[in-house]
């Protein structure tokens, strides 16, 4: 029995360990850095300078902004997606082809968008060739969101994919056999069913969406500034990381906002 | 007669790795009786049900609902519901909301979807459970669940998917009682599918036994039990003895060397045929009194019965139901009578089956 115990116990090790070196350890020295100035003073000034100052607030307000529209768009995308999906014969490999640019280098990703739509790149030849004026497309807040979007779309399809295939085919036999049309069955019945899915996309893609640092510079043109991009000024920059270091927990709270928003308890009663 | 509501005329499935489903099924189902198709798993009774409920098409041949061809109309714009053999009740709907599916799709006033689910649900006596998640039901009431949903848009057909199987025993039994009932209240068409034989014998008017495919034999319970066409059927629905014999002459048939009278004709002379005794029509008695002998070998306390496993001289098996328990390791004499006895053709078609019973029959 004691045998037993301990034997259990080697198996959590290397969890606990991961846990204790890369989250709590990680997230408690942000903690501490973030009530230091830059002269190494504890100080409460960064939260102050963070609340008070309309910059930071105007950084994370965009921020959101931005973060909610990438979330929304690669939903409206991802979601008919998967639908068609998982309706498909070989829909292991169409899902296999949609992770696919997940293993490419998302330099490698941003750079070839810069190819794409820069003044002289692809789609701009294309305009002309149809008679369209080349158009700035980089460098704008639709390229911006489009490419993250873009980037976005494999993690958000992932969950809802994996929720869809879960729903069992006489749930939408006894739909439309109770003489639901395929709309009705879709809205009352397929994506109430995927909500799941739909609520651990948000939670993979939004968060990271709040602090995309590389495309907002290679794309966005360092015209929109996030809190991501902040984080990497005050780090790298300016040597600032008690101010990184508060934006970070100001990050790390929203984080634990969305995922209590989207959290999957147990249905409540409707009346 | 009653009305024909569905009806299958030539029906065949095959699918596109060659097999078939379903080989020449034809079959009438009138208004308010229950029906059953019964047989082994695979034998393509489901796909009979899917196929009038919509959810596959037929290769080829008809299906009728009320006269019309529907093979072309899609499930939900046919008037039948089905009870699902895993119910298929929507887990982020709660009964009421369940129950209410059909009609709310319909855009049913508001008024009367509460009250027809109320109805349903007295029905299945559950009408205290209307706002009850599906999680905190038991199988039995999710059951009940499933038909209140289906049976609320009032179909004139109900098409019931092994709804019983995942049922322990004594809910399977009381469920049986109140299917039928429910059946009857109603007065529509049941068509219900299970490979359960007892099930099956208990609740139906009319059995079509399958196999492979195949409709064997349409028939109501008690016709299906005495008078068995085949060996499979037989062997399918009860326990049954089934020797090989001979038809010597017109109610006389020949088995392990003794000639019998029996109750059966219009075979050949002399033809080969099967011979079904039915293990509760044996009745134990003296060697010297016994039509046949046979040596105990193993018995069984069955609660209201003993299963008796003999041998006799030939080495055939002997299942025998009794009230009283014998000796093991003992030699016993069986008796029966001419009506004990079933005697089946090979390869006898369910026509020739049927106008050979008419024939002697009256």
């Amino acid at each position: 029995m004691a045998m037993k115990k301990s034997f259990k116990g080697l198996f959590y090790t290397p969890y606990i360990l991961w846990l204790a070196m890369f989250v709590i350890a990680p997230v408690a020295l942000i903690i501490y850095y973030s009530f230091f100035d830059i002269h190494h003073q504890f100080t409460l000034s960064n939260y102050r300078v963070f609340f008070e100052s309309g910059t930071y607030l105007t950084m994370t307000a965009n921020s959101v902004l931005y973060a909610f529209l990438i979330t929304v768009i690669s939903i409206l995308i991802s979601y008919p997606m998967a639908l068609v999906i998982s309706k498909l014969k070989h829909r292991d490999l169409w899902i296999l082809l949609v992770i696919l640019p997940t293993w490419i280098n998302l330099l490698l990703k941003a750079y070839a968008f810069i190819g794409l739509l820069s003044r002289d790149g692809l789609v701009n030849n294309l305009f002309e060739f149809f008679g369209i004026p080349a158009q700035q497309m980089l460098f704008t807040d639709t390229s911006f969101i489009l490419v993250a979007a873009y980037i976005q779309i494999p993690f958000m399809i992932l969950p809802i994919y994996n929720s869809m295939t879960d729903i069992s085919d006489s749930y939408i036999r006894a739909s439309s056999d109770l003489g639901a049309t395929k709309w009705q069955t879709l809205t009352k019945i397929i994506i109430p069913m995927t909500m799941p899915g739909i609520k651990s996309g948000i939670q993979i893609v939004f968060i990271p969406s709040l602090s995309l640092f590389m495309l907002s510079r290679l794309i966005g043109g360092n015209k929109i500034i996030t809190l991501g991009t902040a984080v990497e000024e005050h780090f790298l920059t300016t040597m600032n990381w008690g101010m990184g270091s508060t934006i970070g927990v100001v990050l790390i709270i929203s984080m634990v906002v969305v995922m209590l928003f989207t959290n999957t308890k147990r249905k409540g009663r409707r009346s | 007669m009653s009305k024909t509501i569905v009806e299958l005329k030539d029906v065949y499935k095959t699918y596109d790795d060659g097999f078939t489903a379903l080989k020449d099924i034809s079959f009438k189902l009138n208004q308010g009786e229950f029906y059953t198709l019964l047989g082994p798993s695979g034998c393509g009774k489901t796909t009979i049900l899917q196929s009038i409920a919509g959810f596959t098409e037929v290769t080829s041949g008809e299906v009728l609902f009320d006269g019309k061809r529907i093979n072309d109309i899609p499930a939900n714009k046919r008037q039948l519901n089905t009870v699902f053999q895993d119910y298929a009740l929507f887990p982020n709907m709660n009964v009421f909301e369940n129950v209410a599916f059909g009609l709310v799709v319909h855009n049913i006033k508001k008024d009367e979807v509460e009250q027809r689910v109320h109805d349903a649900l007295k029905m299945v006596q559950l009408e205290k459970y209307a706002n009850r998640e599906i999680s905190e039901l038991s199988g039995g009431q999710q059951q009940r669940i499933a038909i209140a949903r289906a049976i609320v848009n009032r179909p004139k057909v109900l098409l019931l998917d092994e709804p019983l199987s995942a049922l322990d025993a004594k809910l399977r039994k009381d469920m049986q009682y109140e299917l039928r009932e429910l059946q009857q209240q109603l007065g529509i068409t049941f068509l219900f599918v299970t490979h359960d034989q007892e099930e099956a014998l208990a609740m139906s008017d009319e059995i079509f036994v399958m196999n492979k495919g195949e409709i064997l034999q349409k028939g109501d319970p008690v016709d299906i039990y005495d008078e068995p066409i085949n060996h499979f059927v037989a062997d399918f629905i009860g326990e049954s003895n089934i020797i090989p014999g001979k038809m010597v002459a017109d109610f006389q048939v020949a088995f392990l060397g003794h000639q019998f009278e029996c109750s059966d004709a219009g075979m050949r002379p002399n033809e080969p045929v099967e011979v079904v005794i039915r293990p509760e029509d044996l009745v134990i008695t003296t060697p010297e009194k016994g039509k046949l002998q046979v040596k105990v070998d193993t018995q069984l306390f069955r609660g209201d019965y003993y299963e008796i496993l003999a041998y006799d001289e030939q080495g055939n098996e002997w299942l025998i139901h009794s009230t009283n328990a014998t000796k093991d390791d003992s030699i016993v004499g069986l008796t029966f009578g001419p009506n004990d006895m079933h005697i089946m053709r090979y390869n006898e078609s369910e026509a020739k089956f049927n106008s050979r019973l008419e024939s002697y029959e009256d």
